[in-house]
């Protein structure tokens, strides 16, 4: 009896660390994750803007139907990425998520200060081989750096009543974002 | 023979508690650092870098992109005030005023976080869209008929959830539930 007991109680230890290595796997194994979905139709580098979700058909799970949303799938391997969000009729957003789709950074038009949201973003290590410039504040340049060299950009614009929609999607169409030249990038400058 | 047993035991034991414990976890979307107003629970964290490794299983598992701290905050509910689950077929009233935010937006999603098919193609509201009583304060009514004011049409399924999202707002990591942070009531009134 006290045998099948201390067996039970090595069999629910057992359980604790199988429970605790699914949870820290499920992240790296799971191929239905928003990057994954996201991956079959949007190129690398490349803004595409996502159709409006419907009751029938959503890119993603839990998407605000109150929104025009585009994405940039990236990858940084060959050199930083220019970021370019023209800002929308009332509301702004561009959020950053790494591989893993976690949320590392995210910066709204008022916090951008302009009509425009420009940014470059890079690893740590290609922010480390640009010169430092002491004239280029941080202000002028919006420098942002991903942990993971590749990752997803969701850029998002609130149409507040569906009139709107149409402004909203076009603010969206001169969205970009481009692969920069680091050795260029550091000669103009 | 018995050592045999006893470890195949044991292994049926670790495999039952560890995929049960990850499975209901995951389906509860149990997550660290849980700021609940109400009927009402957001996950803050789950939007930072900082995000637990149940925040970042469940975000892998669902399929969604989690809303970034920097971007809002989103709330969402699956009972009213009392704790009944949100039945499509009641008529529910969503009142009172919310914490201070450029916008917000309500929406109605079914169990798979997927919208829900109605008449009138409305899937929630925007805090522009909404009719408001004199002093600021909003109702809106969660039913599955058409009803005067802000109707939003729950499609008559089984249950569903409301989510609140706040854009560009001081609610953070470090929000506590409090005076300063007003959610709407969510009552329901009555069943068909």
């Amino acid at each position: 009896m006290i045998r099948w007991l201390l067996l039970l109680l090595a069999g629910a230890l057992l359980g604790g660390i199988v429970h605790l290595a699914t949870v820290m796997a499920l992240p790296r194994t799971a191929t239905q994750d928003a990057y994954s979905r996201l991956s079959a139709n949007a190129p690398v580098n490349t803004v595409v803007t996502l159709p409006m979700p419907t009751p029938d058909k959503a890119v993603m799970p839990l998407m605000d139907p109150a929104f025009i949303s585009a994405v940039c799938r990236y990858d940084l391997s060959k050199g930083p990425l220019k970021l370019t969000v023209p800002v929308g009729p009332v509301y702004t957003s561009v959020s950053f998520y790494t591989r893993f789709d976690v949320a590392y950074y995210a910066i709204n038009d008022r916090a951008a200060g302009r009509r425009i949201i420009e940014l470059d973003l890079m690893t740590p290590e290609q922010h480390n081989e640009m010169p430092e410039q002491e004239d280029v504040t941080a202000a002028d340049r919006l420098i942002v750096e991903s942990p993971t060299p590749t990752g997803l950009i969701a850029l998002r614009t609130l149409a507040p009543e569906p009139g709107l929609m149409p402004m909203a999607r076009a603010a969206l169409a001169g969205a970009r974002c481009e692969q920069q030249d680091l050795a260029k990038m550091t000669r103009d400058q | 023979m018995r050592l045999l047993l006893g470890t195949l035991f044991a292994f049926v034991v670790a495999a039952l508690v560890g995929l049960g414990t990850t499975y209901f976890a995951l389906s509860r979307g149990a997550a660290f650092g849980a700021l609940t107003i109400g009927s009402w629970t957001a996950w803050p964290k789950s939007g930072t870098e900082d995000a637990d490794p149940y925040a970042r299983a469940t975000i892998a598992r669902t399929g969604q992109l989690p809303m970034a701290l920097g971007d809002g905050v989103s709330f969402s509910a699956l009972t009213d005030d009392k704790g009944k689950i949100l039945d499509g077929r009641c008529t529910v009233v969503v009142s009172g005023v919310t914490p201070a935010a450029r916008y917000w937006t309500l929406t109605l999603y079914n169990a798979g976080g997927e919208l829900v098919a109605n008449s009138v193609g409305r899937y929630g509201f925007t805090s522009e869209e909404i009719l408001r009583n004199a002093d600021g304060s909003f109702a809106i009514t969660v039913a599955p008929r058409a009803n005067p004011g802000n109707w939003l049409p729950s499609g008559g399924i089984e249950r569903y959830s409301l989510v609140l999202r706040f854009y560009d707002t001081a609610i953070g990591v470090a929000t506590r539930a409090s005076r300063e942070v007003p959610m709407p009531s969510i009552k329901t009134r009555s069943c068909a």
